[in-house]
Parts: C-alpha cells; sequence; structure tokens
C-alpha cells in the first residue's frame, strides 16, 4: 500500500516525504542546520545560473524584440511595438523560406534519418559477425561537429573537384552540379549529410534500447505465432516506448537547431535559410538590427517551446497518472 | 569558422587585458553555442554602461595593434610596417591578429569591448557610424603632422560626421575588370569603352567557348561591385551615395533600370557564380576559362605565379549614360585609434607613422597589389598593372568605397546580399521589398 502511494507522489515530491514518513515510526529526524545549507546551496546555485544564463537573457530578448536599438548606447533603445515581428512576417524574404527549410528538415529527419537509424540499429543487434566495427563506422559521425560535416561534404559536393561529380562523370563538364551552390538542390544535399550523422545517433540510441527490451517478450510473441516483422511492430517497438520519445524530442531538437553545417557552406544564404542562421546574422556581427534579431529568436524560441512542453508533459503527465 | 558572440564584451569586462583574447575567444565558442541568439543580447545591455577598464590604457612605451588583415601577403605586410615603426622610435607594437571576416562581424562587440589602441578599418559610412557614437579618439593632431601627405578626396573620406578627423588612409584599390593579355591579344579581343562595346565583347567570347565575366558570389558581396558600378554608370556617383545612406529610395524608377541593366549582361557572367568564392573566380581567369573579371585589384595576391601576374592587365567599368568613366569604385583601408587608444601617446604616433610615404612603402614592399595613398610614396617599383590602377584612381572625379561600405552594414549584409543572390538566381527583384526593409532597417539606427 505504501508503495503504490509512493508511486503517486510526483518524484520530485518524493525524498522530502521519506522524513514525515519515518516520523511515524516515532524517529523524528529534522534536516539539519548544515544540510539545509548544503541543499539550498545545491539547489540554489544551479537555479541561479539557469535564471542569468537562460531564463534573464530569454526575458530580455523578448523584450528587444519590440524595440529598436542600434546595439551601442542603453539610452538609444526605443519602442517598436511590433514593427519587428510585421517586419519579419511581411518584408523579410528570407523569413519565409527559413521556415520552410526548418520544417522540411524536420520531415526528413523524421521520415528518413530517424527510420534510418532505427534499421541499422535493428540490424547491428542481430548478432552479425563484425557488428562492433560497423557500429563504430556509423556512429564516428555523430562524433563530429556539423559544422566539420559540412566542411567534409564539401569534398564530395564540389563542382569541379568533387567525389559525386567525378562518379557522375560530369567533373568538369558544364553539367557538373553544385551541390552546395545551387538553391534547388543544395538544401537536399545538406539534409543528406545531416543524416549522415543524424541515423548514427539514433542507430545508437536504439540499439541500447534493443538491448533493454525483455528478451521474453520477443519469445512469448514467437510462441504466439507472430512473424518478425509482427513481433518488431507490435512488441518490440512499443516496449521501446521511452526511447521512442527520447528520439521524437532529440529529432525535433536537431531540426531546430541546425545551423552549423549551413553556416559553414554559405552563412545560410541562397537556398540555405534557416531560422537559427537569420537570427545570427541579425543579432552577431556587423549587419546587426537587434530589434529583429530578437523577434526572430522569439519565433525559434516559440517553435522550440512546442517540443518542450511536449516533452515535459509526457515525462511528468505519465508519471502522475501510474 | 568561428562564430562570435556578443557575450564577448561581457567577458572582456573581466578579462583586462586587451592582448589575451585568442583563448577567451576559444573558450567562448565552445560556451556559447548552445546560448547563442538569446543569451547574446543581455549580456551587451548589461555591458553597455560604463566603459570597459583598460589594463594596458596609457602606457606609452608601446601599443597594441588590431589587425583584421589576416591573409598572408597583408599580414607580412603589415608586420613590415609595425617593425619598420619599433625601428624607428623603439616603441614596442603588440599586433593581434584575427580573420578577417571575424574581425568585421565582432566590431561592435570589439570597439565596446577593450580594443587595441590602433587598429585596421576602412573608410566611409562603417567608420562614420562609429565615429559618430563616440567609439573612436579624433586624430586632429596626428592630421596636422601628415595632412600633407594626402589629397583632399582622401582628407575627406578621413573625416568624420562631426568635422573631425578619425582615419589615416594606407592604401587603396581599383574596382574593374582584369584580365589576361595574352588571351585577349591571340583572340584580338579590344578593350571596351563602353557598355554596348561590352556586350559585343562577351558576345563574341562566348561564341568562342569562354565564359565572357568570371564572377563568384557564393560570400555575397562580390556582386554588390557590378551593382554599384553600374548604378554609377547610370545615376552618376551623387545618387550612389545617397542611395547607400537612404537619401534616395529604392522603389524608384532609377534603381529598376540599374537592374534591368544588368539582366542584360547577366548571360555573360559565369552561371557557377553561387557556388564560388572570388578565389575560384581568380581561378578560373588564370585557367583562361574566363575572359574578363570583375573584382578590386586584390585579386592579384591569388596570381602566385610571376608569369600570370604579368600577364594581368585592367580596365574600368565601360560607360554606360552619364558621367563618362569618372566615377571608380576604390575603397580605402587604413588605421583607426579607438576611444581606449585616443590616450596613448605611442598609439599617436604610430598613425602618424603609417601616415608617411616611409610605412607605407614598407607596406607596399610586401603587398603592392594596392596603392599607396601618401603623396611621395616610391612609384619606382610599380608594375605596368599598378600604375594603371594609380592612374585610374588618380584620374578619377569620385571615389566610391563599395556599397558594403557606404551603406549601412546591415543593409549591406541583411538585405543587398540575399537580394542580389536572388536576382542573380533568375534575374527579378523587388524593389518595393527593398525600400520596406531599408525604411526598417534605418530607422533602427
Amino acid at each position: 500500500m505504501s508503495s503504490t502511494a509512493r508511486e503517486l507522489i510526483p518524484p520530485e515530491a518524493r525524498e522530502p516525504a521519506a522524513p514525515v514518513r519515518r516520523a511515524k515510526g516515532g524517529r523524528v529526524r529534522r534536516l539539519s542546520r548544515r544540510d539545509k545549507v548544503v541543499l539550498s546551496l545545491m539547489v540554489g546555485i544551479p537555479t541561479l545560473i539557469e535564471l542569468a544564463m537562460v531564463w534573464l537573457p530569454m526575458l530580455m530578448s523578448v523584450g528587444l524584440s519590440f524595440t529598436r536599438w542600434n546595439g551601442l548606447d542603453l539610452a538609444d533603445i526605443r519602442p517598436a511595438g511590433t514593427a519587428n515581428y510585421q517586419f519579419i512576417a511581411q518584408d523579410y524574404p528570407p523569413f519565409w523560406p527559413a521556415v520552410q527549410h526548418n520544417m522540411l528538415w524536420l520531415l526528413f529527419l523524421a521520415l528518413i534519418a530517424t527510420p534510418l537509424g532505427l534499421l541499422l540499429a535493428v540490424l547491428l543487434d542481430q548478432n552479425i559477425r563484425g557488428s562492433r566495427i560497423y557500429q563504430s563506422i556509423f556512429f564516428a559521425p555523430v562524433m563530429l561537429s556539423l559544422a566539420l560535416i559540412g566542411i567534409i561534404w564539401q569534398l564530395f559536393y564540389q563542382r569541379d573537384n568533387g567525389l559525386l561529380n567525378f562518379l557522375l562523370g560530369t567533373a568538369g563538364t558544364p553539367q557538373a552540379v553544385d551541390w552546395f551552390g545551387d538553391s534547388s538542390v543544395n538544401i537536399w544535399a545538406v539534409m543528406i549529410a545531416a543524416t549522415w550523422r543524424h541515423a548514427g545517433y539514433v542507430m545508437l540510441l536504439y540499439l541500447a534500447g534493443l538491448k533493454g527490451v525483455d528478451p521474453s517478450l520477443k519469445e512469448a510473441a514467437a510462441i504466439d505465432g507472430a512473424s518478425a516483422v509482427q513481433t518488431f511492430f507490435r512488441v518490440v517497438f512499443p516496449a521501446m516506448r521511452p526511447i521512442n520519445i527520447v528520439i521524437v524530442v532529440i529529432t525535433i531538437i536537431e531540426s531546430l537547431r541546425a545551423f552549423d553545417v549551413v553556416y559553414v557552406i554559405n552563412r545560410g544564404t541562397n537556398g540555405l535559410e534557416m531560422l537559427s542562421a537569420l537570427v545570427i546574422q541579425n543579432l552577431v556581427g556587423e549587419g546587426q538590427v537587434i530589434g529583429v534579431g530578437s523577434a526572430l529568436a522569439v519565433v525559434l524560441l516559440v517553435i522550440s517551446l512546442v517540443p518542450i512542453v511536449f516533452y515535459l508533459s509526457r515525462t511528468f503527465g505519465k508519471e502522475n497518472q501510474a | 569558422m568561428r562564430i562570435v558572440l556578443k557575450g564577448e564584451t561581457m567577458a572582456s569586462q573581466f578579462d583586462a587585458s586587451a592582448t589575451a583574447f585568442p583563448s577567451r575567444r576559444t573558450i567562448l565558442k565552445t560556451v556559447g553555442v548552445g546560448a547563442v541568439g538569446l543569451a547574446g543580447i543581455p549580456f551587451l545591455a548589461a555591458c553597455t554602461g560604463g566603459s570597459a577598464p583598460s589594463g594596458t590604457g596609457s602606457d606609452s612605451s608601446g601599443l597594441t595593434f588590431g589587425s583584421g588583415s589576416s591573409d598572408d601577403v597583408p599580414k607580412r605586410a603589415y608586420q613590415a610596417v609595425t617593425d619598420a615603426f619599433t625601428a624607428k622610435t623603439g616603441k614596442k607594437v603588440t599586433t593581434n591578429v584575427v580573420p578577417h571576416n571575424d574581425f568585421q562581424n565582432k566590431i561592435n562587440s570589439y570597439l565596446q569591448g577593450s580594443p587595441d589602441d590602433a587598429f585596421t578599418w576602412f573608410a566611409g559610412y562603417r567608420m562614420q557610424y562609429y565615429a559618430g557614437k563616440g567609439l573612436l579618439a579624433p586624430i586632429d593632431d596626428v592630421w596636422q603632422t601628415i595632412g600633407g601627405n594626402y589629397s583632399d578626396a582622401l582628407k575627406k573620406a578621413s573625416t568624420g560626421p562631426d568635422g573631425k578627423m578619425y582615419f589615416v588612409p594606407n592604401y587603396n584599390y581599383p574596382w574593374g575588370f582584369f584580365y589576361r593579355k595574352s588571351l585577349w591579344a591571340e583572340k584580338g579581343y579590344q578593350v571596351p569603352a563602353t557598355f554596348d562595346a561590352l556586350k559585343a565583347l562577351a558576345t563574341k567570347m562566348q561564341a568562342d567557348g569562354i565564359i565572357p565575366i568570371g564572377f563568384a558570389d557564393k560570400d555575397g558581396w562580390p556582386a554588390m561591385g557590378t551593382f554599384d558600378y553600374i548604378n554609377m554608370r547610370l545615376n552618376g556617383y551623387q545618387f550612389h551615395v545617397d542611395l547607400c545612406a537612404h537619401k534616395e529610395s529604392w522603389d524608384q524608377q532609377k534603381v529598376t533600370s540599374v537592374f534591368d541593366t544588368w539582366k542584360a549582361l547577366l548571360p555573360f557572367q559565369d552561371p557557377a557564380a553561387l557556388g564560388q568564392t572570388w578565389q575560384d573566380a581568380a581561378k578560373a581567369l588564370e585557367a583562361k576559362k574566363t575572359g574578363m573579371y570583375l573584382l578590386g585589384s586584390f585579386v592579384t595576391q591569388q596570381f602566385t605565379d610571376p608569369a600570370v601576374l604579368a600577364d594581368i592587365e585592367f580596365f574600368p567599368f565601360p560607360e554606360i549614360a552619364m558621367e563618362g568613366r569618372d566615377a571608380v569604385e576604390a575603397p580605402i583601408d587604413g588605421l583607426l585609434l579607438s576611444k581606449k587608444g585616443g590616450d596613448n601617446k605611442a598609439a599617436r604616433d604610430f598613425m602618424s607613422f603609417m601616415g608617411t610615404p616611409e610605412a607605407q612603402d614598407a607596406y607596399a614592399k610586401v603587398d603592392n597589389s594596392n596603392i599607396a595613398t601618401a603623396k611621395g610614396t616610391d612609384t619606382s617599383k610599380f608594375t605596368p598593372l599598378n600604375k594603371t590602377c594609380a592612374d585610374t584612381i588618380a584620374n578619377a572625379k569620385h571615389i566610391s568605397q563599395f556599397f558594403d561600405r557606404d551603406a549601412l552594414p546591415a543593409m549591406a549584409n541583411n538585405v543587398m546580399i540575399p537580394a542580389l543572390q536572388s536576382f542573380i538566381k533568375d534575374g527579378s527583384v523587388d524593389v518595393k521589398n527593398l525600400e520596406a526593409q531599408a525604411k526598417n532597417l534605418y530607422a533602427a539606427q
């Protein structure tokens, strides 16, 4: 009974509950002064850091998005109402392509890269020979930064000296495709490069997930006459629900923060517009327009809140119901 | 490529030593990427209130010198200048070289943090803007000694919005068409004096299987050169200046006709422009794949083979409708003194030194792709190409600074780059939208 009751309590409230329950047994143990100091330091310092580094800047970004400011003197800040938002929605040509590209990136990762990672994980989970070697190979790109991946893939994609044009037999001819320079194809070329990394990441997570699935579930399914495909989709995959949620969130986050790879290629212009690159373009450097940049950052924040809220409500909402 | 954070301003508050920033930047690079847009601004806000404490402020035994000239040749050239200064005065110069894109991108936070005493920069709107914001030290006293070394046009280009002097010009370089003499002699091409002649020549080149005009716009800014020239040749120099300062609107026939005129040239420009950098395009010119290339004379830095370099010739942009070829685009590079450096006597001495033929000769000895600005510099070592370039500048009635130096940087970087890239792609441009964006951005300053 008491363990069920404990389950009902949200996880963050459990620990303080413990002394109270012990109190019933007659042993009153309060937190000593030292405990209180240690606890408040351990809770307080991260909270302060979180406040100073995340919440405060975020709120100020939101505030600045309703102003015009040249970034130099505080006295120069002037209120602008929603002018910055109107500007990005109506007059700023790269904005809507950037939103589309972020969506496309999300769809591509969700429909191609993530399933590819899952497939790799399932294949490598079969105890085939050299499984470890394959795992290392597929995982290697994950250890590289996306910026580096942009540079590596440039070697494949170059118009005149690139491997891809060489294999296609078009290198040095006018038909050679400039995979990163041609705005009709470059977003796809970049997404393939990003997939190369993302699939390895997803593979690793699913490998861990697959190892964690109780083998008796599979046996039971087999005894019930389920085929391998049915076993996987009806039994194993649902059993990996916690991993699936993590992967969904990771995929969404990856697509929102897609930045470095397009930035090293051409600073996010010419067909590679991304919200994050636009934020940088408008906030950092000579082209600094703080109001517009902040408005873009807020748009990105609001979009990011969707998966965050989804994730949190899944995690804590479920525990509360259990 | 490094990502520079606005948050650097914050770090520099704690970091009194102006010379230590490479490591600081590395740290911030690692820490900061995640916090980029959101975290950056308020730091900046928190930091702009007071001016940065300076650790090395008025040390007159030497100075710090921030250089954005990070390419090998100009880097060694500035090294030669600082060495000559040290040899002459016995004062030590600590040079901090920063990759030039980074240097330009972080200039706002650099100037508000703890900048070096003297630093490399440009004439034009970009200099005047920071002078107007009080981030630079006026150097009228320096100009009293070096003023005689400069023409009136250069003096005007070095003046801030308040009428005080801020800038010491080192060199400038003309923009124009570069070509290989041997190729042109072989095919019998003639230098075109008019736009129609240019189109006729380009048609001929195309028939010969050559891409007539080399072109690269992956970085976004090189296409502004074509825009500026067509604009100045169609509407005159003053219109260029007024358009850049947004005293003229973008949604008028004059601007539309610039793009219409350019459209006639687009089929002759390298169709691979959007995927290549100017260095790539320079190689194409070297390989005789392209017939000519419109760029600044810094293009010659790419021609490391002396035989090729000797084969390069220059002609100014042909005339179109008005003012003939009176205006030349010749951006001036030189030095500025930061507000903090204004207290340093050695830094002022260094500024005056830069304004002498002696210093500019020391520079030009290493980097001869540019034209020294001071009178009395050594022209005996001029190559024929240098001479053509110098004559072009000397004969020009108007010297423009290039769109991204004459206009608001946000207008150049955020508006013109995407607009020109999409124009190159499909030959269409929305001038009403350009005007709408310009209105918003200039209002924010």
